[in-house]
C-alpha cells in the first residue's frame, strides 16, 4: 500500500451531488500527485470502483442513495484510506473509530482540505499507522448506542446485497465469514458472528449455539435432541443445534 | 382578600353550611340548657350568623402558621389563644342578646338562665372555631393544589408556545452546509451560477425568518417560500429533483400557519430524491373544497435506502402544529405503499381575518 516513486495516487471520489464532486477535483487539480481514477455518485458504485479500481485514497460522502457512507467502508475493508466528507458534524467520533483518516466538513476550506490530504499522504506512506485489519468489525461497532442494524450490506466481489434484519432467519458462523439465511438463500459475509450479534437487537436475535444466532420470530419449536442438547426448528423448516448455554439463554427469555 | 368573600355564591354555601351547627346549638340551648325550642332558636341562629363571620378571621392565622412549616408548640398557641378571643367575644355577645331579649314578655328570664348555659357556650365556640381552623386549611390546600395546577398549565403553554416559535424559525443546517458547498463549487466554474445561488439562499433565508413571527400567512406567500426552497435544491440535485404542481387558484388567497409546506417539501426531498441515484418526482396538490384546504403531497422514494439522521422540521412537527392550531378541525395522514410516500393535510380555509368558519356559527 506504499506509494513508490513516480507512482501516483490512485483516489475515487464518492458523492451523490455532482457539485459537491467538483469542489474536490478542483481541489485535487493542483495535485499532480494525484490521480482521480473515478467518481462515483452512490454506494454500490462506490464498492464496484473499489473492487476493480484498488484505489489508494476514497474521498466518501456519508449520506447517499443505496449504502451509507459507513456501509461502504464496511464492505470495502481497510485497504483504502478514506476521507469523510459531510455536511453533518455528528458522524466525527464513529468515523475515527473506523479509522478514516480524516473527517472534512462541508463547505469545505482549502487549509483544512490540504492538512487531510498530507495525513492521507502520510498513512499510505506508512507515517501513520494503518488501520488495524478489524476496521470492518469496528465499523460494525461503532453504531450510536441504543440504535441496532435494520439491514445488513454484503458484498459479492464488485456487487453488493443488502439482506434487511427482519428477513435474516438465522447466521451460521463459518469460518472467518457468517453465513446469513435469508428468503432462502445464503450470503457470506466477512465478519466474526460475535460482532454481528453486537450489531443486533438482542430482543430480536439470540445466539443459541457458539456458531448460531437465531431470529426468535423464526423459532418455532425446541426439541430435545441426544442428552442434554436440543434442535431448534424454525418455521423453514431449517434445524439448528442449541448448545446447552444457548438453551438457558432461550429458556430465560421465554421465561420473560 | 379572603377567598371566600371575593365570592357571593362562595358566601352563600359557606352561610348555609353553618345552618346545621346553629340547628345543634338550639339543641344545646333547649335540651341540657333549659331553654323553650322557640328561645334556644332565637338565640343560636343570630349567633350562629355572627359566629360564621367571626371564624373566617380564622383565614389569617392559618395563613401565618403554615402546616408544614409551624412548630407545633406555636401552632397550638396560636390557635387556642385564637379561639379563646373568639370564643370569648363570642359569650359576651350572647350575654348582652339575651339582656336584650330579656326585656320582651317571651323571653322574661332568659339572660339568668343563659348566664348557667355560659360554659356550655364557651366550649361550643372554641370547637366551632377550631373547626373552621381546619376548614380554613383544607381551603388553603385546594387554594395551592390549584395554583400549583395553573402554574404547570400555564408552564407547559409556555413551552409549546416557544417549541412553536423555535418550529417556525428553524432552518435546517445541513441545508445550509451542502448549499454553500455547492455554492463553493460554483464559484470557480460558473460564478454567475454562484451568484445566483447566493441570493436564491439570501431570499429563502430571509423568507423563513421573516415568516417566523406571523401567525399565519395567505397560501401564496408560503408557496413562494416552497419555491425559493427548491431553487436552491435544484441547483444542488439539477434533474434529479423534479417538481409537479398543481394548486387550485382560489386556495392561494387561504390563511395557514407559516411553514406548513416547505418542511413537508423539504422532508420529500431529503428522504425522497436525495436516496434515489435517478433522483424522483415530488407532486403537490392543494385544493380548496367546502370550506376545506386539502393539501397532498407525494414522492417516490427507496424503500430499501439506508436510515437518515432526522432533522429540521419533520413531520411530527407540523402534525403537532396543525393541531395546537386547529383542535378537532385538522387532519394529518402519512401514508407509503411501495416506492411512494404521501401526505395528506386538511386545515379550514381560514378567512383573511383569521377565524375559521366553524368560530362564526358557535
Amino acid at each position: 500500500m506504499t506509494t513508490g516513486e513516480g507512482r501516483r495516487i490512485r483516489t475515487l471520489i464518492v458523492d451523490d451531488e455532482d457539485l459537491a464532486r467538483q469542489v474536490l477535483r478542483e481541489f485535487l487539480s493542483s495535485h499532480s500527485e494525484i490521480e482521480i481514477v473515478a467518481e462515483c455518485a452512490n454506494g454500490f458504485e462506490a464498492v464496484k470502483s473499489v473492487a476493480e479500481r484498488k484505489p489508494d485514497l476514497v474521498f466518501l460522502d456519508i449520506q447517499m442513495p443505496k449504502l451509507d457512507g459507513f456501509e461502504v467502508l464496511e464492505l470495502i475493508g481497510p485497504g483504502p484510506a478514506v476521507i469523510f466528507v459531510t455536511a453533518y458534524d455528528t458522524f466525527a467520533i464513529r468515523a475515527f473509530e473506523v479509522h478514516a483518516v480524516d473527517y472534512l466538513l462541508k463547505p469545505i476550506g482549502t487549509s483544512r482540505f490540504e492538512a487531510a490530504l498530507e495525513r492521507a499522504k502520510q498513512r499510505l506512506s506508512g507515517q501513520l499507522p494503518p488501520p488495524p485489519v478489524q476496521a470492518m468489525e469496528l465499523a460494525a461497532a461503532a453504531r450510536p448506542p441504543q440504535q441496532y442494524l435494520d439491514r445488513i450490506p454484503v458484498r459479492d466481489g464488485a456487487s453488493v446485497f443488502i439482506v434487511p434484519v427482519a428477513k435474516l432467519d438465522y447466521a451460521e458462523a463459518q469460518d472467518d465469514y457468517v453465513a446469513l439465511a435469508s428468503q432462502g438463500k445464503k450470503h457470506l459475509k466477512q465478519q466474526t458472528i460475535s460482532s454481528l450479534e453486537a450489531s443486533l437487537d438482542p430482543s430480536r436475535f439470540l445466539r443459541i449455539h457458539r456458531s448460531y444466532l437465531v431470529n426468535l420470530e423464526r423459532v418455532t419449536k425446541i426439541e430435545p435432541y441426544g442428552k442434554d442438547s436440543y434442535v431448534a426448528v424454525l418455521s423453514t423448516g431449517a434445524q439448528l443445534p442449541v448448545s446447552r448455554a444457548g438453551h438457558a439463554r432461550l429458556r430465560a427469555f421465554l421465561d420473560r | 382578600m379572603h377567598p371566600i368573600l371575593t365570592q357571593l355564591r362562595r358566601l352563600v354555601f359557606y352561610l348555609f353550611g353553618w345552618i346545621p351547627l346553629a340547628a345543634m346549638l338550639t339543641y344545646l340551648l333547649a335540651v341540657p340548657g333549659g331553654l323553650t325550642w322557640w328561645q334556644a332558636g332565637a338565640v343560636a341562629f343570630p349567633l350562629c350568623l355572627l359566629y360564621a363571620f367571626v371564624c373566617l378571621a380564622a383565614w389569617y392565622p392559618c395563613l401565618a402558621t403554615p402546616l408544614d412549616r409551624s412548630s407545633v408548640p406555636r401552632f397550638l398557641f396560636t390557635h387556642v389563644i385564637g379561639a379563646v378571643v373568639a370564643s370569648a367575644l363570642w359569650v359576651l355577645v350572647a350575654r348582652s342578646l339575651g339582656r336584650m331579649l330579656s326585656g320582651s314578655s317571651e323571653f322574661r328570664g332568659i339572660d339568668s338562665r343563659l348566664s348557667e348555659d355560659l360554659p356550655l357556650l364557651f366550649g361550643t365556640g372554641v370547637l366551632l372555631y377550631l373547626l373552621a381552623v381546619g376548614f380554613h386549611y383544607v381551603l388553603l390546600a385546594v387554594e395551592a393544589s390549584r395554583q400549583a395546577e395553573a402554574r404547570v398549565m400555564q408552564a407547559s403553554l409556555l413551552a409549546r408556545d416557544a417549541e412553536l416559535r423555535a418550529l417556525k424559525a428553524q432552518v435546517n443546517p445541513h441545508f445550509l452546509f451542502n448549499s454553500l458547498n455547492s455554492i463553493s463549487a460554483l464559484t470557480a466554474s460558473d460564478p454567475a451560477r454562484a451568484r445566483e445561488m447566493c441570493i436564491l439562499l439570501g431570499d429563502f433565508l430571509r423568507r423563513t425568518l421573516g415568516l417566523g413571527e406571523k401567525p399565519s400567512i395567505p397560501l401564496a406567500e408560503e408557496m413562494s417560500l416552497v419555491h425559493a426552497f427548491l431553487a436552491v435544491e435544484k441547483i444542488r440535485y439539477g434533474d434529479r429533483l423534479r417538481m409537479e404542481e398543481a394548486i387550485d387558484p382560489s386556495a392561494l388567497d387561504a390563511e395557514v400557519p407559516p411553514l406548513l409546506l416547505q418542511p413537508l417539501v423539504e422532508n420529500a426531498v431529503v428522504h425522497g430524491v436525495a436516496n434515489l441515484v435517478e433522483g424522483g418526482w415530488i407532486r403537490l396538490a392543494v385544493e380548496r373544497r367546502n370550506g376545506l384546504l386539502e393539501i397532498a403531497i407525494e414522492n417516490q422514494f427507496d424503500p430499501e435506502a439506508p436510515r437518515r439522521q432526522r432533522n429540521g422540521v419533520g413531520l411530527v412537527n407540523v402534525r403537532q402544529r396543525l393541531e395546537a392550531r386547529y383542535p378537532g378541525h385538522a387532519s394529518f395522514l402519512a401514508t407509503s405503499i411501495g416506492d411512494r410516500f404521501r401526505v395528506a393535510i386538511s386545515v379550514p380555509a381560514q378567512a383573511e381575518d383569521g377565524r375559521l368558519p366553524q368560530e362564526k356559527t358557535s
